[in-house]
């Protein structure tokens, strides 16, 4: 049977060892591959399944998609708890050991700016919602037809509320940005979610990461909280703590944003 | 679900992480390195993902809580019932825009 090299992150070494049962894709045990100083987190995946046709067809397979984001996830997270690991994009996949090797000679310098920048920080995902409107009177009184005109006038005036509701989602997710940005060291933009593919009732209006160092989580975390009964109808969802995946790209976006 | 023996949930995810926030990660961000197997990411892409739902388990779908297809009126009798309501409120709209450029042939109430 032959086996590729899947690798989830990079890191610098630790002391802790990861949780005996802790599991990557397909099942395997995920291994510590040492070199140059740093660590890559790897595990076998079956030639078969990472081929590239096999990856392309997979991929757009949601539940083989979704055991394989969440293992990626899984092992990510794990380290996570016991160092601060670099992850790397889903299916980052090397023929053999010696593979990995070279690509983390090639990459040393990057690896090492990027572990020092990000060193003891995480991610906070937030994200605000309006929330669906609170049950509209029946769209057609079921009884019978209202004329035209009352009901072109209804609709006039549900679109103005619409408006307003939608005026202070917005003031109310920049003020919170403006609040969290100040305590993350940086920060980035995601896309809305669309709420049919998140299944989270209600509009997405802002949808950010935050870089923070973990030492000040819990601040930024009781600060989150503090918001979320601000305002009526609108949501406020915090997630993580995540390895720094939003930080870990090299791209220069313009979505990208310096805290304090 | 719980067991003892369970890998802990890690971290935080308890507090709503979906599989969207996981995907909008793992597929869109993190170190990109090309390996040894090419393959671009952005071919498939939420996008990609979400269209490639049709075929996917329902209830994986409602895992990830996406029944957007309920209201693609290819795909479900309930979103054809719901596009009729819409067009139903469209025909509605253009009644009342012509009953307002003809006010004296409004119909003042039903019979």
């Amino acid at each position: 049977m032959t086996g590729l090299r899947y690798v989830y992150a990079v890191c610098r070494p630790f002391g802790t060892p990861l949780q005996a049962q802790l599991t990557g894709i397909g099942g395997a045990p995920p291994a510590l591959l040492h070199h140059h100083g740093l660590v890559a987190v790897v595990s076998t995946v079956p030639a078969a399944d990472f081929s590239e046709d096999a990856l392309k067809a997979h991929l757009e397979d949601l539940d083989w998609l979704a055991a394989t984001a969440r293992a990626h996830q899984g092992v990510v997270d794990a380290l996570t708890t016991v160092t601060t690991p670099l992850p790397l994009r889903l299916a980052t996949v090397f023929r053999d050991d010696s593979a990995v090797r070279a690509m983390i000679e090639a990459r040393e310098g990057h690896f090492r700016g990027l572990l020092d920048r990000l060193h003891g920080r995480v991610e906070w995902g937030v994200k605000v919602y309006l929330e669906p409107e609170p049950a509209e009177p029946a769209p057609a009184p079921a009884a019978k037809p209202v004329s035209g005109r009352d009901y072109l006038r209804h609709r006039r005036e549900s679109g103005r509320a619409q408006e307003d509701r939608w005026q202070r989602a917005e003031r109310f997710a920049r003020s919170l940005h403006q609040r969290l940005a100040e305590h993350a060291e940086e920060f980035r933009w995601h896309h809305p979610q669309n709420s049919q593919l998140s299944g989270a009732p209600g509009r997405n209006v802002l949808n950010a990461a935050y870089l923070v160092p973990r030492a000040h989580s819990e601040e930024f975390v009781e600060l989150v909280d503090r918001t979320k009964d601000e305002e009526a109808g609108i949501r406020v969802e915090l997630t993580g703590p995540w390895a720094a995946y939003s930080f870990s790209g090299e791209g220069t976006e313009e979505n990208v944003g310096e805290g304090r | 679900m719980t067991t003892p023996s369970r890998f802990p949930e890690p971290y935080g995810q308890g507090s709503g992480a979906n599989l969207a926030d996981i995907l909008e990660r793992v597929l869109d961000k993190g170190v990109v390195i090309a390996g040894d197997i090419r393959i671009n990411l952005l071919d498939i892409e939420l996008l990609t993902v979400k269209l490639r739902l049709i075929v996917a388990s329902v209830d994986k779908a409602k895992e990830m809580g996406i029944d957007w297809w309920e209201s693609d009126p290819a795909l479900s009798s309930r979103a054809r019932r719901d596009e009729l309501t819409r067009e139903n409120a469209e025909l509605r709209e253009r009644l009342a825009r012509l009953e307002e450029l003809e006010p004296g042939r409004a119909p003042r109430e039903a019979p």
